[in-house]
């Protein structure tokens, strides 16, 4: 859908994107992660034309952006609000008709909206009168009301109470249900874990990482696993039972933990799997839980950072 | 539908909708009417007479009793008359003054008049003393030309009054009355309102600016519309409140003078009453070419000439103004970006003052060409008559000066509107000017 090449992007006193190409699928909902300044505002800027880069191109579907290309594109600034003064129908108006939408469909799919997340009684009244999570809400319908193919959000989890944010998650993921291509930035990895199907990762300016969100773990796999378990005496696994593995840890269950019973995380080579461990431990445990122990998007996100800086 | 015309809509409809722009347009010619009628409407608030105690040794003013607002009591001219006067005067509160003429010497009218003094408690009105010391020269004047041996009734008869008729003669050798009075009072009256329109209506634009860069719309808005199509919508529909404020009050004025000329001024607006009272060499003259003059003015081109400069003015400065709305983040910050704005209009403002007074000099001239200032100084020359290549001129030069400002402000503006936190500088504003994004 969005294939950005090459993009560069330098200010006065800094480079904010340098050579920077990312690939946002048709229908993905993608995530894209940073630190702080690590230019994916900027970026999130390009792809909305507000400004333009140094070097390289985004192609839509194909072909350069276009200016028109903006009624197929939703966007949600990480720095956004509303005249305070404004009744919140009008403007919710006003930003649709900028859109392109004509008077009356852009009141008719308000009205859609406003019904769907309760907001009917707020038409009359002023920004000023609602609080920051309502406020947030109307922007959100603002940016989406256009029906556009792909939606834009810069950090849209900063500033919501928990409810709100729920409640938008909820909606991104209809949305992107329905087909449209979801692009948003994010500090917050829990987000990333719930809800993309693709991520790109970018550090100090640069894309250090992309792809789905399965590619990229399956690529970060360190082939430890964990196993719960219980012996007969309650004691640990003798060092008879794990010889054929590395064991990294084998500890007593937090007491945090509902059952009663033991942690044993161990490291297998890649060609080694679960079948392997339980085969070995059946005879003299019970096995109350298996797994492989992937990275979390955290773990991948801090090792990926550390590793551009070292 | 073009963006430029839906921001335009916004930005006019919700200046239009405030009450203040309904009490402001309605009341505002009332409002500035009051204001100047105000001052000499209280001063004429009939007060009763003031009552002032004489003490005349000189017997200047004998047989006076005074005149419309001051009424004199003549003490007898003893010895000790300023003495008993001055315990009157603070005993009894009927009295507001008292008014001391020493005897006079060698009969030498000037030595009482040097010496002549008023006593009182509180301040008086300077017309008051005013009116008195015109009454004592009156006195005086008389007194020295019977010592001359002349008669005073003789000096009054005659006394003549020369007024000159200043014609104009056109092209096409109409003659035209042209009381230069007249022509001054208007031609700086619309200068000044061109400077307070230009500065409303710019200031407005900043405003708007900042409002959008302080509530954090403007990059939503951004990502729908060209900052440029913003900043112009937003120029275009503040533009067109003020010119709607405008017409109204052009309106209001034209019905007032309409619903007046019809009563009261019915004689006055009369061309033919104006002939005769022209005919009459003294009492109505004066009165005539006021109102002759009124006829005698162009008000079309005024009008025309008013709506261009000010909307030729409103949109050079608006640009910069709007530049400045969006290299700050709050409106105690744009002082420093305001003065190199705000002085040459208060520029043009001062050489309209001496314009005013000589219509064709070089300076009058070349501060009505350059576009910064030729707003308000060509409105004061348009009165008077400027050559329609003069006119024109500055008027193309002003709209390549808009043209111009308006690119400068486009370029800072679409980086401002999108800089939070740091200061910035004039170093900046040039470095936005000239950067490709």
């Amino acid at each position: 859908m969005i294939r950005a090449e090459n993009i560069s992007k330098r200010y006065a006193d800094h480079t904010a994107l340098n050579d920077v190409s990312l690939h946002i699928p048709k229908g993905s909902l993608y995530g894209l992660l940073g630190p702080n300044g690590a230019g994916k505002t900027t970026f999130l800027r390009i792809l909305n034309q507000i400004i333009d880069p140094d070097a390289g191109q985004v192609l839509l579907d194909g072909r350069p952006l276009q200016r028109n290309d903006i009624a197929r594109i939703g966007y949600l600034p990480e720095e956004r609000g509303l005249y305070k003064k404004m009744a919140v129908g009008d403007q919710s108006l006003y930003l649709a008709r900028l859109k392109g939408l004509s008077e009356a469909e852009a009141k008719k799919r308000l009205v859609y909206w406003f019904e769907k997340l309760g907001m009917e009684s707020w038409w009359d009244k002023k920004i000023e009168e609602l609080s920051k999570g309502m406020a947030q809400k109307v922007q959100f319908v603002t940016t989406v009301l256009h029906q556009p193919e792909v939606l834009i959000f810069d950090e849209p989890f900063s500033g919501f109470d928990p409810l709100a944010a729920q409640q938008i998650r909820e909606e991104m993921l209809e949305l992107h249900r329905n087909g449209t291509t979801l692009l948003f930035s994010t500090h917050r990895m829990e987000n990333v874990e719930e809800m993309c199907t693709h991520i790109g990762l970018i550090n100090k300016s640069r894309r250090v990482l992309e792809g789905s969100v399965a590619e990229v773990v399956r690529s970060h796999r360190t082939h430890r696993y964990t196993v719960i378990y219980q012996t007969p005496d309650g004691l640990a696994l003798s060092a008879e039972a794990t010889a054929p593995f590395q064991v990294v840890s084998d500890e007593a269950l937090p007491g945090s933990d509902w059952r009663t019973g033991r942690s044993l995380c161990v490291q297998l080579t890649a060609n080694e799997g679960l079948n392997h461990v339980l085969g070995a431990l059946l005879p003299h445990a019970d096995v109350l839980e298996a797994h492989e122990s992937v990275p979390s998007m955290n773990d991948i996100f801090i090792q990926t950072v550390q590793n551009a800086a070292s | 539908m073009n963006p430029i015309w839906i921001v335009a809509q916004r930005e006019f409809l919700t200046r239009v909708k405030k009450r203040s722009f309904l009490i402001m347009t309605l009341l505002g010619p009332l409002f500035f009417g009051l204001l100047m009628v105000a001052p000499a409407l209280l001063a004429s608030l009939p007060e009763g007479p003031k009552k002032l105690l004489v003490v005349d040794h000189s017997y200047l003013l004998v047989g006076e009793k005074g005149m419309e607002d001051v009424v004199y009591e003549f003490l007898k001219p003893t010895p000790k008359a300023l003495a008993n006067g001055k315990k009157i005067l603070e005993t009894n509160s009927e009295f507001d003054g008292l008014l001391y003429l020493p005897p006079s010497e060698n009969k030498d009218p000037d030595y009482i008049l040097k010496n002549a003094k008023l006593f009182s408690l509180e301040d008086l009105p300077i017309s008051l003393m005013a009116g008195v010391e015109d009454q004592l020269e009156q006195k005086a004047y008389e007194q020295k030309l019977r010592l001359e041996g002349v008669d005073p009734e003789v000096v009054k008869r005659a006394e003549t009054n020369a007024r000159l008729t200043s014609v104009l003669m056109g092209d096409a050798g109409e003659e035209e009355n042209s009381p230069a009075e007249f022509k001054m009072i208007l031609g700086l009256a619309a200068g000044y309102l061109i400077y307070i329109f230009v500065f409303l209506y710019a200031t407005q634009i900043m405003r708007g600016v900042i409002e959008e860069k302080t509530s954090r719309i403007v990059e939503v808005i951004i990502s729908s519309v060209k900052p440029m199509q913003l900043m112009l919508g937003k120029i275009t529909g503040i533009a067109s409140v003020g010119l709607l404020q405008f017409i109204i009050w052009v309106g209001l004025t034209a019905a007032l003078y309409a619903g007046l000329s019809a009563t009261v001024l019915a004689d006055a607006f009369n061309p033919e009453v104006i002939a005769q009272m022209q005919a009459q060499p003294d009492s109505g003259g004066m009165a005539a070419e006021v109102l002759s003059a009124l006829h005698s003015i162009n008000y079309p081109l005024i009008l025309s000439a008013f709506l261009f400069y000010f909307l030729g003015g409103y949109l050079l400065y608006g640009a910069l103004f709007a530049a400045v709305g969006s290299a700050v983040d709050a409106e105690a910050d744009t002082q420093q970006f305001m003065l190199p704005l705000t002085l040459p209009l208060i520029l043009a403002l001062l050489v309209s003052m001496r314009v005013m007074e000589s219509p064709d000099s070089p300076l009058a001239f070349w501060f009505s060409m350059v576009p910064f200032t030729s707003p308000v100084v060509m409105m004061t020359r348009i009165p008077f008559g400027v050559p329609y290549w003069e006119l024109g001129l500055s008027m193309a030069l002003l709209v390549l000066g808009f043209l111009g400002t308006t690119w400068l402000a486009s370029r800072i503006y679409r980086i401002g509107i999108l800089s939070y936190g740091k200061k910035a500088s004039f170093k900046d504003l040039w470095k936005w000017v000239r950067s490709d994004q």
